[in-house]
């Protein structure tokens, strides 16, 4: 018992210890008090904005844009990945190019983007759907190509169909790698819809946070950066759950809950 | 449906094939890109487009804009502050790494906050930086830090954690002093979570460098393509765009070629083991 405890216990010391210090830089004059406000103005901030419903629509937006850019992505990567990933000519024929493209920092086409859609939610969505998808696409393509030989022999000689071939063969073997895919996407996701919402202006707490800067509410600017990073964990915590589900059959799952 | 497969597999691979190995390698790199490039030419000789630019437009304003002055104001400097921010996050990142990594109360005391603090989406924090640092090169290279700084030191944190036991043991015996047991025994079974951690930072870093300054900047390669877009300048924009693309693939070559050379024991090992 005292060792399960021991990691909490000290994980919530170490939370409480990092709001103390937060509290008392400022008051002590470590750091300045107008543009690092103490933990309990933040606090207090934030406790306000909960009460405002503007927020929440902000929130709301943040994670609309972030939800149809992860779709969009995922399901693009899915199909390509999957079509690519199965036929060795494509698979050969386009390493190149994908091994051209992958690596363009996605925020590098934000003035295309605000050309082609204009200061909105679209242009946002072109960055966030360009980084979001090699993410997928990459797992996708590793994945469909992963299946065990020796499996694959064994299907071949007893003559399944190709429809079996897929469901029983290829989408097991894959699906840990869309999970992954899928986990990293979220987080760069999210990343892109903040960068949209700073840079191109796209509705959501990126727009917000720049928007209390100008208007000099410093304790609000950090109580959007605190909202930003539990919007994060808490996709994080559900992208998690959802892995652990789909995957319980398989052992790198399996393995975490005999330990 | 077999039969033509077995008799493929019987002939020497030279027969069955049409072209030399090497030209067939060649037309599967090339293929692809150059019918893109063709296909794209074509259409803005059909129905020119004032957003998609003909490519030798574009490679005019590439030569006209990069090969010059620029190069030495936007290019490197950018570069440069990359390059800083990412070796200061590396350091860093390892450092503080390896010390909590190996003691564990220390860990398990900070580890909820440095969850926290990697889960903040790094753009969120241009705003902060620029309140409390200005908008010099100084919050430039704390951004890019404070935003890779995180993945690399979980992973090595998560690296460390895994060290063999009986590795351990044996470092115990032999007495090694502390610097002996971090350079012989921790960093060489970590690096390959470490070298995890910066492949996800490089990533992130080239993103950091191009927001911080497309806000509050006058120079910088971010700064540039903005300017561009903002006066139509389309061709001049596109060269910047495809010049930040070459840019990331220098990034992932050098990092294999960093990787190659840091986890060639790894990656040997492995082999064998497979073998």
């Amino acid at each position: 018992m005292r060792r399960r405890l021991q990691p909490v216990i000290l994980g919530l010391t170490g939370v409480l210890g990092f709001f103390g210090l937060w509290q008392l830089a400022p008051t002590v004059g470590l750091v300045n008090a107008q543009y690092v406000p103490p933990a309990s103005d933040v606090l207090v901030a934030l406790v306000s904005l909960t009460g405002d419903l503007h927020y929440w629509r902000t929130i709301g937006n943040t994670l609309l844009t972030w939800g149809i850019g992860l779709g969009i992505a995922g399901v693009l990567a899915l199909v390509l990945g999957t079509v690519v990933g199965l036929v060795p000519w494509l698979r050969r024929s386009t390493r190149s190019t994908v091994e051209f493209l992958r690596p363009i920092p996605s925020v590098a086409i934000i003035p295309l983007a605000i050309l082609l859609f204009g200061l909105d939610r679209d242009a946002s969505l072109v960055i966030v759907v360009f980084a979001t998808f090699w993410q997928i696409f990459i797992q996708v393509l590793y994945g469909v190509a992963d299946v065990d030989p020796v499996a694959r022999d064994t299907q071949r000689s007893f003559g399944l169909p190709a429809s079996s071939r897929f469901v029983h063969l290829v989408l097991p073997t894959a699906l840990p790698y869309i999970m992954t895919g899928i986990r990293l996407g979220a987080t760069v996701a999210l990343i892109l819809t903040v960068t949209g919402e700073l840079i191109i202006g796209a509705e959501g707490i990126g727009r917000l946070l720049t928007q209390r800067q100008t208007a000099g509410d410093y304790a609000e600017v950090y109580a959007l950066v605190v909202t930003a990073g539990l919007l994060a964990l808490i996709i994080n915590l559900i992208v998690r759950a959802v892995e652990r589900r789909v995957l319980a059959w398989h052992e790198s799952v399996r393995a975490e809950v005999v330990l | 449906m077999s039969a033509p497969a077995v008799t493929r597999r019987l002939l020497p691979a030279s027969a069955t094939r049409r072209l030399p190995r090497w030209l067939d390698g060649l037309l599967e790199a090339v293929g692809l890109p150059l019918a893109l490039l063709g296909l794209w030419a074509l259409s803005a000789l059909l129905s020119p487009n004032r957003y998609f630019p003909a490519p030798w437009r574009i490679a005019e304003a590439f030569v006209a804009t990069w090969v010059g002055d620029s190069f030495f104001v936007d290019v490197l400097p950018s570069l440069g502050r990359l390059a800083i921010g990412l070796a200061l996050a590396i350091v860093l990142g390892v450092a503080l790494g390896v010390l909590v990594g190996s003691v564990r109360w220390l860990r398990q005391l900070v580890e909820p906050v440095f969850e926290f603090f990697r889960a903040v989406p790094p753009p969120m924090l241009v705003p902060i930086l620029a309140l409390m640092l200005g908008i010099g090169d100084t919050s430039k290279i704390v951004l890019i830090v404070a935003g890779t700084v995180w993945p690399i030191l979980l992973n090595t944190v998560e690296g460390v954690r895994a060290l063999d036991g009986v590795q351990r043991e044996t470092a115990t015996s032999y007495q090694l002093t502390t610097l002996q047991r971090v350079r012989f025994i921790t960093l060489p079974s970590a690096a390959p979570q470490i070298m995890a951690g910066i492949r996800q930072s490089l990533s992130i870093g080239l993103i950091l460098m191009v927001i911080s300054e497309m806000t509050n900047s006058s120079s910088g390669l971010g700064y540039r393509i903005t300017f561009f877009q903002q006066n139509f300048q389309i061709p001049e924009m596109w060269s910047g765009i495809i010049l930040l693309g070459f840019i990331g693939i220098a990034l992932a070559v050098l990092f294999q070629i960093a990787e190659r050379f840091v986890l060639g024991w790894y990656r040997g090992l492995k082999e064998t083991e497979r073998a």
